[in-house]
């Protein structure tokens, strides 16, 4: 019985080695795809117009698209949205034309068709307003990380904050490059995953943490090295359970939840993997390699 | 040991009791009903209600509950085949005094409603119906503000008889005066000053034999002039949004110069958009008799004129100064002229337009004075990568006629094409004129049926990742589990029970934020039968273990939680309308979290260990 508070023995820091290029090769690859093939925005953030329309019978693409290419429509995206009977317009700003009646025109456009049509769902987002968007989801990113960094700062050490917002720039890089790897919709409601995956990485980083704050202050004996091993090892349980939950309900959020928040799912689902991953392997060494120490982590009571 | 006091049980029953209560309203479901409520002239009384009963029961319609609250009316229905049959008998019963609207009302008991217990406000997303997100042109408002103060300033200057050149409004902003002499605009200023304190005067270096005057609305009343801009519109919308007879319509401000207006279970957005988005106006000018159409045709318009045309396209000269704007007018109604029969739109002003009405007509009698129908329309256009607004006016005249008699409060406008034309200029004149243009920028419907695929659909996923986790915490944990199964279960009725009291809007995402809470509620949990398992590990006995992990496992929890509170509310003062309904499931899953996957797993822990001898713990 060497260690009996702990179920696994991993020697998780001897392949931080490893895990750093792993991690660098993500981040450049996500960083390499924004650059060249940037995100695929949904009219969220660009402006346009979407039409959902949800027909009787199985629909041909080109059919629409035929439809469409003789009006002024002609450069529309045309897609299916979940089913063969359910289609997505997209039509960008319309140069010198009202925004808000090119929805009223596609429709009629439509219901011209002859078949049998059902407007499901119409979005018109002005460029003004996508622009705030960016803005603001970009801003909305920059305090939640200026928050959490004197929170953390606060109640356990700052080396720990620039641990704990190195693996949150981690998780947040590769979730996007995810979407931009793959081209998929970059919606509000990514937007709004994203943030959820900070607040869920973070969790998991900030139980890690509190275990190795107790270990510091606990085990007399022992490297940093030894002592975060015995952290991560400990609560191992734990992270793989709870991103197990999360990611069951997650699954069933995806598979049955419905197209519109499928994105959002996906963003979720990627998320809590890397932020599982990054708690481990990010947060930690990042904070060793910034070299945490006993001294840091007494309590404040004893050195005033 | 591992015993609570009483007093905690207490609390936790308590709300339990409570949450059940408040959440029990979701599950009684919705009437069809009508929604009626008074437009101009009509009243909401018992009377109304006789009048419908009546109505209803004549053309054999059954209907359930009536009831009346303050401004409005609502008839229950069996199913939306009546209610539909019965929209149409109210509607001709009632006349145009009301408006009556298609809603769903809540089917929720009287003894639950007398608590004050609501089901929750779904959002469009889930009940369909469209979405505006407008915006004022605020340089148009402040720019009409400027001409007004010409218009006034030029009254001023000649009542006091100070001789000026011209009054004119700068393109850039700011009104421009040219004075003859220094002292006649010594005395300007004066007299400006005295007048209309909202003004920055500046004097430029005379030049040419002219004494230039620059006046600038303060920065206080610049702001000012925007909030009332804002305001106006906000009333303007929400007297439109009445005409067309939604139920539960919403109106609000968002930022300092945008609108949300939405308007559950409308499907028609076109009509919609036309009634809501366009700024129409009426300028009552007189003609300029002196001078001939022709000479301004010609090019030679005479100062103080400017050139109009009539929809037939006949050009009308008009003199520059406005008698009345549409500003003052508090109703209109289209109706047939009695002599003539032809469609007609009477009109009538509040008192401080009545008034300076009747003094501008008083000189007037036997000439002839035009209405200038002035439609805005503004665009937001990207030419060459730049967004630019465009605005288009129409200006025309819709009608010249002699003043017969010196007009007052009410007043009629003849000469209209058809009844559908005065019926719209009615309605628009009615629903008050905008302070300044507004143009939609967002606009977002979603079709009836998708709204009740969004709910199928969200609740499926919640129910089955929700099963999925009870199972495998109780695979996993075995009577642990199971007593954070029913904490999680409580969890979600404490949630459901929070947004019902504060009457929050659940959206697709805020179902989406439910169901990420249900995954991460089990978080606490997990972290304390972690330490549970531990503390048995490292040999101590099992009723010091389950106190110690209980123990321990509290500052993680709280540590993670606010934490993750944190991103919750950057996301929700950050966020507009998904996000905040995403930002707040997920704070009040976090909060009640805490209680349920603590303190109440704790209390069923402790009933069934507690105090008891235990040799070992099965966990």
């Amino acid at each position: 019985m060497a260690e009996p508070t702990q179920r696994f023995n991993f020697d998780f820091m001897g392949k931080r080695r490893i895990a750093v290029v792993f991690s660098a090769a993500l981040i450049s690859i996500s960083l390499l795809s924004l650059f060249t093939q940037k995100l695929n925005f949904g009219i969220d953030f660009t402006g346009g117009t979407l039409v959902e329309a949800g027909y009787g019978e199985t629909v041909e693409l080109d059919q629409v698209r035929h439809v469409l290419s003789a009006t002024q429509f002609s450069d529309a995206v045309v897609q299916y949205f979940g089913s063969a009977q359910d289609i997505l317009i997209r039509v960008a700003q319309v140069e010198g034309k009202n925004s808000a009646d090119i929805s009223n025109e596609i429709i009629d456009v439509l219901k011209q068709s002859g078949q049998s049509v059902e407007i499901r769902r119409v979005e018109f987002v002005g460029p003004q307003v996508g622009e705030d968007l960016q803005e603001d989801g970009g801003l909305a990113m920059i305090y939640a990380l200026i928050m959490i960094f004197i929170y953390i700062a606060f109640r356990f050490q700052r080396l720990f904050s620039v641990g704990a917002i190195a693996a949150l720039v981690h998780d947040v890089t590769i979730t996007i490059g995810f979407f931009s790897v793959l081209q998929l919709d970059f919606d509000l409601t990514v937007l709004a995953a994203l943030l959820a995956v900070i607040g869920y990485s973070l969790n998991d980083t900030i139980v890690v943490f509190d275990r190795i704050r107790e270990n510091f202050r606990r085990i007399r004996k022992g490297s940093p090295v030894d002592i975060v091993n015995a952290s991560l090892n400990q609560t191992l349980s734990r992270t793989l359970m709870t991103s197990l939950t999360t990611l069951l309900v997650l699954t069933a959020l995806f598979l049955f939840g419905g197209e519109i928040i499928r994105p959002f799912s996906a963003a979720l689902i990627v998320g809590v993997i890397i932020g599982t991953y990054s708690s481990i392997y990010v947060a930690s060494p990042v904070t060793l390699a910034l070299g945490i120490s006993k001294q840091d982590l007494m309590p404040v009571e004893k050195e005033e | 040991m591992n015993r609570y006091p009483v007093w905690k049980y207490l609390l936790i029953i308590i709300v339990i009791a409570v949450g059940c209560l408040f959440a029990l309203p979701n599950l009684y479901g919705k009437d069809p009903a009508l929604q009626v409520s008074a437009s101009r002239g009509g009243e909401i009384s018992e009377l109304t209600r006789f009048s419908i009963e009546d109505a209803l029961d004549n053309a054999d319609i059954k209907y359930g509950e009536i009831s009346v609250a303050t401004g409005n009316l609502v008839v229950r229905f069996q199913d939306t085949e009546t209610q539909l049959k019965a929209q149409d008998v109210v509607k001709d019963a009632l006349g145009r005094s009301y408006t009556v609207a298609l809603n769903l009302a809540p089917a929720t008991p009287d003894w639950l409603r007398s608590l004050g217990a609501e089901p929750m406000f779904l959002g469009l997303d889930l009940r369909g119906g469209v979405h505006f997100l407008m915006e004022v042109d605020m340089e148009a408002a402040v720019s009409k503000a400027e001409e007004r103060y010409v218009s006034d300033i030029r009254t001023q200057l000649r009542d006091e008889r100070i001789r000026y050149r011209t009054i004119i409004r700068r393109r850039d902003g700011g009104l421009l005066i040219r004075f003859r002499d220094a002292e006649q605009r010594g005395l300007g200023i004066t007299v400006i000053e005295d007048n209309f304190p909202d003004l920055e005067l500046e004097q430029p270096e005379a030049e040419n034999d002219e004494f230039p005057l620059l006046a600038r609305l303060s920065d206080s009343s610049v702001t000012e002039t925007r909030r009332l801009a804002l305001q106006q519109n906000i009333t303007t919308l929400r007297k439109r949004v009445n005409e067309l007879g939604v139920a539960e319509p919403v109106i609000q401000q968002q930022g300092l110069e945008r609108v949300v207006v939405q308007l559950p279970g409308v499907q028609d957005t076109a009509r919609a958009k036309d009634i809501l988005g366009a700024t129409a106006t009426l300028e009552f000018r007189m003609t300029d008799e002196e001078r001939d159409v022709q000479d301004a045709l010609d090019g030679r318009v005479p100062a103080g004129s400017r050139l109009y045309y009539e929809r037939s396209g006949n050009p009308v000269l008009l003199k520059k100064q406005i008698m009345l704007t549409g500003d003052y007018i508090i109703d209109a109604a289209a109706g047939f002229d009695s002599v003539s029969g032809s469609p007609n739109v009477s009109i009538t002003l509040d008192g401080k337009g009545a008034k300076r009405f009747s003094d501008a007509t008083a000189e007037e009698v036997g000439r002839n004075m035009a209405v200038v129908f002035i439609e805005n329309k503004t665009e937001t256009v990207e030419q060459d990568g730049e967004m630019v607004k465009r605005k288009e006016t129409i200006e025309e005249v819709i009608n010249v006629a002699t003043i017969r008699e010196q007009l007052g409060k009410r007043f009629q406008i003849t000469g209209l094409d058809s009844t559908e034309e005065s019926r719209n200029l009615a309605l628009l004149l009615r629903a008050g004129a905008l302070a300044a243009p507004i143009e939609i920028i967002e606009e977002r419907t979603v079709g009836p049926s998708l709204g009740q695929d969004n709910i199928d659909k969200g609740f499926t996923s919640v129910k089955i990742g929700f099963v999925l986790v009870l199972i495998f915490m109780v695979l996993w944990y075995k009577a642990f589990g199971l007593a954070a199964d029913v904490a999680l279960a409580l969890n979600l009725v404490l949630i459901v029970a929070l947004l019902s009291m504060l009457q929050a809007t659940l959206t697709l995402p805020g179902i989406a934020g439910i169901v990420l809470t249900v995954g991460m509620a089990v978080d606490a949990n997990v972290l304390i039968f972690q330490r549970i398992r531990e503390e048995i590990r490292n040999g101590n006995s099992p009723q010091a273990s389950i106190h110690a992990g209980y123990e321990k496992a509290f500052t993680t929890i709280a540590d993670a939680n606010i934490t993750t509170l944190f991103a919750a509310i950057v996301l929700f003062s950050f966020g507009t309308g998904p996000i905040k309904g995403f930002a707040v499931t997920l704070s009040l899953g976090i909060v009640c979290s805490m209680f349920t996957a603590i303190m109440v797993t704790r209390s069923i822990v402790n009933l069934i260990y507690g105090g008891k001898r235990l040799r070992k713990l099965v966990i």
